[in-house]
C-alpha cells in the first residue's frame, strides 16, 4: 500500500472542486428517484424499530409506520425490568475510558513517528501497519489469561485498559496529520528551548485536534457496540454494558424467552439512540475519518 | 541525529512498545504455545503435540463453522463492494450538497449497534410476519424463512449486512472525487461509452480503494461475531440454545475457549483461522499487483 498522503492543511482535507464523475446529468430524475429510494431503505429500519417499541404487543408485527396505539409504557416496563441506567452508565464509562485511553495514547506514540528521525523507524512503522491485519480472535485466550492472573477479568477493565498502549489505526491516522505540521513550527520552538514533549503538546495536539476527535469518537463508537468483550469478561450483570445487557434482555423476553418483542425493541432502541444522538453531534468527525481511511490506501 | 534524540523518541514509542509486546506478540506465541496443551483452566495441563490439530481436522463443527464463515463472506464482501460503489457513484453526480445529506443517511446504520442489528434481523426477516416477506409479497414472491431455514439464514444474514455498508460508500465517494475530472473528458473526446470510461478511467482510478476495502471487509467479514451470536445463540432459564447454520468461526472459538473452557483446542483453533486470514490477504495482495494503479509509482 503505496501511495499514502499527508493531508496539506492541519484541518482535514478540504474539499476538491465539485464535478459529477465526467457524465452530463442527462436524466437527473433517475439520480433523484435511486437516492431516494435508496434513502428510504436505509433509515426505514430506523423508522420501524423505534415504531415497533411504541406498539403494544399484538400490534408490534404488523408493520405499520405508524402505531395505532401508541404503548411508551414499554420503556418503563424495561426499565423496571432491568438495570437499565446502570448499563448505560457503564457503557458511558468504558466507552469514554476507552476512547481517551487509544486517543492520548496513540498520540503520543503517532509523533514519536512523525518529528523524529531514528535507526529503525521504518521497520517499526511497518510493523505498526502491519498489526492492523492481526485478528483480534487469536489474541483472545492468552489476552484472557493475563487479566486472569492480575485478578481483574471479571471487572471492566479488560473492557479498555488494554487501549492505554495505542492501537494501529489511531496511530496510522493522526501521524498523517502531525505529518502535515510545517516543520518550521517545531525548528523554531527548539530554538527557543522547548522540549520534545512541550513540541507534541503545546504544538502538534492543539493543530491536530481534528484528528484526535475523530480517533476519540471511533473508540467510542467501537467500545459501545462491542460485545464480544463483555461476553468474555462480564459475569455480574451489575457490570454489563448496554450491549451486554440487552443480549440477556434478548434471552429473557426474546424467541427464547417469554416472547415480549416489545421490550426487546425498547431496549434496542435505547441501545442504538446514544450512538445517533454522539454521531450528530459529531458526524463531520465521524465521515471524516472514514474518508481519510481510504486515502492510506 | 544525537542519541537523545533516538532516546526520546523510543520514549514515545514506549506505550506502543509495550503494548505490542504485552498484548499482542505475548499471546501470539503464548497462543502457539496453548495450542499444544490440554489447558482447561480447572484440571492440570499437559502438553499433547499436534493432538489439537488432528481433532480440529476431525471436528464436523469446524467444517460446520469454516463452511458457514466462508459462505458468508463470498456472498458479503462482492455485495458490499457492489452496492457500496453504485451508491458513490450515484452520490458523485448528486453534487456536494446533496452528497452530504446522503452520504449521512447511508453511514447512520453503521453506528448502530450489532446487537440491535441481530435484533432487527430477527424481527425484519421473519418468515411469517417480517417486513421483508411483506415487501415481496406485494410483488408475488412466497418469502422463505429466513431466521430458520438453515438454508436462508446466511443469505439472510448477507442481506441484513448491506444496510451497514456506509463507511465503504464514503472510501468510495473519496476516491471518486479525487480522480481529475479531465480524464473523463479525454476520454469522451474519443468517444468512450460510459460502460468503457468506468473501466478504464473510474476502477483504475479508485483501484487503491477497491484494494484496501476488499481487505478490510474481508478480515472483518472472517471474525463475523457479534450481530450472529445475538440472533442465534445465548441462554435463557439455564438453557442454551444455537443454530448450527448460523454457527460462524470465531462464535464456535468463543463457545470453545469460554463455554467449555477448552482453551488449548480454542487456540488451535484461534491460529488456524489465523493461518487463513494470512493466506487470503496474501492472495489478494497478490491478485492486487495486477490491477492496482498507483499514481505515484
Amino acid at each position: 500500500m503505496t501511495a499514502i498522503q499527508a493531508p496539506q492543511a492541519v484541518v482535514p482535507a478540504p474539499a476538491e472542486p465539485q464535478h459529477d464523475g465526467g457524465r452530463r446529468r442527462r436524466h437527473p430524475w433517475v439520480l433523484w428517484t435511486a437516492l431516494a429510494v435508496a434513502a428510504v431503505v436505509f433509515v426505514y429500519p430506523f423508522v420501524w424499530l423505534v415504531s415497533a417499541s411504541l406498539k403494544p404487543r399484538p400490534e408490534v408485527f404488523d408493520n405499520a409506520l405508524v402505531p395505532h396505539h401508541w404503548a411508551p409504557e414499554n420503556y418503563a416496563t424495561i426499565w423496571s425490568a432491568a438495570p437499565v441506567l446502570t448499563w448505560m452508565v457503564n457503557s458511558v464509562i468504558v466507552a469514554v475510558a476507552a476512547a481517551a485511553a487509544v486517543t492520548v495514547s496513540s498520540a503520543i506514540v503517532a509523533f514519536g513517528f512523525a518529528y523524529f528521525r531514528f535507526p529503525g523507524r521504518n521497520v517499526l512503522f511497518a510493523l505498526v501497519v502491519g498489526t492492523m491485519m492481526l485478528p483480534g480472535a487469536v489474541t483472545m485466550i492468552p489476552t484472557y489469561l493475563i487479566w486472569n492472573e492480575l485478578g481483574l477479568a471479571a471487572t471492566q477493565v479488560p473492557l479498555w485498559a488494554a487501549n492505554l498502549f495505542g492501537s494501529a489505526f489511531y496511530i496510522f491516522l493522526i501521524r498523517q496529520f502531525f505529518l502535515g505540521v510545517p516543520r518550521e513550527l517545531f525548528e523554531a520552538a527548539r530554538v527557543d528551548g522547548a522540549g520534545y514533549w512541550r513540541l507534541f503538546w503545546r504544538i502538534a495536539v492543539p493543530l491536530c485536534k481534528p484528528a484526535l476527535i475523530v480517533a476519540f469518537v471511533f473508540e467510542l463508537r467501537a467500545s459501545w457496540s462491542d460485545l464480544l468483550k463483555p461476553l468474555i469478561y462480564l459475569r455480574d450483570p451489575a457490570l454489563f454494558t448496554m450491549p451486554r445487557g440487552m443480549k440477556s434482555i434478548l434471552d429473557q423476553f426474546g424467541q427464547a424467552g417469554e416472547s415480549r418483542w416489545e421490550v426487546v425493541l425498547a431496549g434496542a432502541v435505547l441501545t442504538t439512540v446514544p450512538m445517533i444522538i454522539a454521531f450528530f453531534l459529531c458526524q463531520r468527525y465521524f465521515v471524516e475519518g472514514v474518508a481519510t481511511q481510504g486515502r492510506k490506501g | 541525529m544525537s542519541s537523545r534524540e533516538t532516546r526520546a523518541a523510543y520514549g514515545f514509542l514506549s506505550p506502543w512498545i509495550i503494548g505490542f509486546l504485552i498484548f499482542m506478540a505475548g499471546p501470539m506465541v503464548a497462543s502457539l504455545v496453548l495450542s499444544l496443551t490440554d489447558y482447561d483452566v480447572l484440571t492440570s495441563t499437559d502438553f499433547v503435540g499436534a493432538a489439537n490439530y488432528q481433532q480440529l481436522l476431525a471436528d464436523p463443527k469446524v467444517r460446520t463453522s469454516l463452511a458457514n464463515t466462508l459462505i458468508y463472506t463470498v456472498l458479503h464482501v462482492p455485495l458490499t463492494m457492489a452496492v457500496s460503489l453504485g451508491l458513490a457513484m450515484l452520490l458523485v453526480r448528486a453534487g456536494r450538497r446533496s452528497a452530504g445529506f446522503f452520504r449521512t443517511v447511508f453511514y447512520l446504520p453503521t453506528i448502530t449497534p450489532k446487537v440491535a442489528v441481530g435484533v432487527l434481523f430477527l424481527l425484519l426477516f421473519n418468515g411469517q410476519v417480517g417486513l421483508i416477506n411483506e415487501v415481496l409479497g406485494w410483488v408475488g414472491i412466497n418469502g422463505p424463512d429466513w431466521t430458520s431455514d438453515g438454508q436462508w439464514i446466511k443469505p439472510g444474514l448477507v442481506v441484513m449486512s448491506a444496510w451497514s455498508l456506509g463507511s465503504t460508500v464514503i472510501i468510495y465517494l473519496a476516491a471518486l472525487q479525487d480522480v481529475p475530472r479531465d480524464l473523463y473528458e479525454a476520454a469522451e473526446m474519443d468517444g468512450a461509452s460510459p460502460w468503457a470510461r468506468f473501466r478504464a478511467v473510474t476502477v483504475p482510478m479508485i483501484s487503491g480503494a477497491l484494494f484496501f476495502t476488499l481487505i478490510i471487509n474481508t478480515i472483518s467479514s472472517l471474525q463475523t461475531f457479534d450481530e450472529v451470536y445475538t440472533a442465534f445463540f445465548g441462554s435463557s432459564n439455564q438453557q442454551t440454545y444455537g443454530n448450527d447454520a448460523a454457527l460462524f468461526y470465531v462464535i464456535y472459538l468463543f463457545q470453545q475457549a469460554f463455554q467449555f473452557l477448552h482453551m488449548g483446542y480454542a487456540s488451535a483453533l484461534a491460529w488456524l483461522l489465523f493461518l487463513i486470514i494470512v493466506i487470503i490477504t496474501l492472495l489478494q495482495v497478490r491478485l492486487s499487483r495486477r490491477f492496482v494503479y498507483y499514481e505515484s509509482e
